[in-house]
């Protein structure tokens, strides 16, 4: 080959190349428009650090962070709280026994959320804007478990005062309240039953009556995806078995409670 | 050329001219803005679509990183030393009481921007392909945003921080298999979660040495690695999500 046909099948190569290029760029990015970072991104940032350094510098200057007595192994205050955030976990407490609210809830919702992108079946929905009547299932799926955990954190935060009882925010917590009534369990039998039932059923209802949903996601998919619902949705269902029927346990067993 | 006027201008090595290629060198010569593409799309820099909440979340990993570094001078992870090291920055300190407020609530603020980046991220279906594990990355963020404010919540040794971290820890000990007085325990109290956690069988001098390399060492650098991680996907994804 002389240097001139190289040189030909090398432009001819370059030129199929910036092609394909070209399309893809044109199939995946259709309206992409770009302005320059500065100084359109970084005024922006500007602003938003001026603003939240003064909101955060005021707030450290009209509020005190709380400090109470020296830290006292033997007295336990009247209310032992976790801090805020984790406050959620601890009224959880009262539906579940710590190996449950403390352990196991809390590493299943961070293998949850970290398994969302790799359930979700579909790669372009939704992607880039505020779509979420597009994205009806899994929008449901977080905005609710997102509003259970900040929904949790406010009760505990605000509604328990000592021993954990239930008072309105601006009710004393010296007014004396009842003493729950007295919490009964499922027989073993008939718990282990309901749990089952309410994976298999929760599991193979939606299968049935949504075929399209449960091919898409195909089975480990959709499986996954279905416990971990079916998980957060459990901790709604205790609270109506507690709260409604006042039970305490679905399963109790001599080792573990749920 | 006035001796001022050259010191002045010799901070911006990109000169004081504003034309195209300026702005692109002024982004990709900066030491701090060279995160940033010179670049960037014009929907992803609409206040209403990021709401700026991950900036944000680095803002207050700053402020609490600055303010608790300065803390650190005043303060000895020791339990007889620790809550008076307190007193004496609400009392004694200039400006000791502003710190630790400032610190605490730029805590507070980080793990509700975190927690409301997440939110746009997901509503915005961001943590599609190419960007999965970039999402993964961020639940680990996460994990360490509430990781860094628990393990900080011990260290003025009050009431208050001893408590809560009875509250936490109590659940470590009740881990199924590997707690003490969880389910199917196979380890004792003194081998268990919690003692791991505690240095101990009681929250102690070996639990506040623990949480404070963990609070000032540990877990701010792992912060800091899985930060730079994040971001380099951020870029090498392409630029943050934007309509398809």
């Amino acid at each position: 080959m002389n240097d001139k046909t190289e040189l030909k099948e090398r432009l001819r190569l370059l030129t199929v190349i910036r092609e394909e290029a070209l399309l893809r760029q044109r199939d995946i990015y259709p309206r992409e428009e770009k302005v320059d970072t500065w100084p359109n991104l970084v005024v922006k940032e500007l602003i938003a650090l001026l603003i939240f350094t003064i909101v955060l510098v005021v707030w450290a200057l009209v509020q005190d962070a709380p400090l109470e007595e020296l830290a006292n192994p033997g007295l336990t205050p009247r209310e032992a709280k976790a801090p805020w955030y984790f406050v959620g976990l601890q009224e959880l407490l009262v539906y579940f026994d710590p190996w449950m609210a403390g352990v196991v809830l809390p590493t299943i919702i961070l293998v949850g959320l970290a398994l969302i992108p790799y359930l979700d079946p579909d790669p372009i929905k939704g992607v880039g804007r505020y779509a979420i009547g597009k994205r009806k299932f899994a929008a449901f799926c977080f905005i609710f478990g997102f509003t259970m955990w900040f929904a949790l954190v406010a009760v505990g935060q605000y509604f328990r005062g000592p021993g954990w009882t239930f008072y309105l925010p601006w009710e004393s917590w010296e007014t004396p309240k009842e003493i729950e009534v007295s919490l009964t369990n499922f027989p073993m039998v008939a718990g282990i039953a309901f749990l089952a039932c309410y994976y298999i059923l929760g599991l193979s209802i939606p299968a049935v009556a949504f075929q399209n949903f449960f091919w898409r996601l195909g089975l480990i998919r959709y499986n996954i995806t279905m416990i971990l619902l079916m998980t957060m949705m459990l901790v709604p269902v205790k609270i109506l078995l507690r709260q409604v029927l006042h039970i305490q346990y679905i399963v109790k067993t001599p080792w573990f409670n749920i | 050329m006035n001796i001022f006027v050259q010191m002045w201008r010799s901070l911006f090595r990109t000169g004081v001219t504003d034309s195209p290629v300026h702005r692109v060198f002024r982004v990709v010569v900066n030491f701090i803005l060279h995160l940033h593409p010179a670049r960037v799309s014009k929907d992803g820099i609409k206040i209403t679509y990021t709401f700026c909440l991950g900036g944000l979340s680095v803002l207050f990993f700053i402020m609490t990183a600055l303010t608790g570094g300065l803390l650190m001078i005043y303060y000895t992870p020791d339990v007889d030393k620790a809550y008076a090291n307190m007193l004496d920055l609400e009392n004694v300190i200039p400006f000791g009481m502003f710190l630790r407020n400032l610190h605490r609530f730029a805590a507070h603020a980080m793990v509700i921007s975190v927690s409301l980046h997440m939110l746009r991220v997901f509503l915005t279906a961001s943590y599609k392909s190419p960007r999965e594990f970039n999402w993964v990355i961020g639940t680990g963020l996460l994990l360490m945003t509430f990781l860094l404010s628990f393990t900080g919540y011990l260290l003025p040794w009050d009431q208050l921080s001893y408590w809560a971290v009875t509250v936490g820890t109590t659940m470590a000990e009740n881990s199924p298999i590997v707690g003490a007085k969880g389910p199917f325990s196979v380890l004792g109290p003194e081998e268990d979660m919690r003692f791991i956690l505690l240095g101990g069988t009681s929250i102690d001098q070996p639990t506040l040495i623990r949480f404070y390399f963990a609070h000032c060492i540990g877990l701010p650098g792992a912060l800091v690695g899985l930060m730079a991680m994040h971001f380099w996907r951020v870029r090498k994804a392409g630029g943050i999500s934007r309509p398809l």
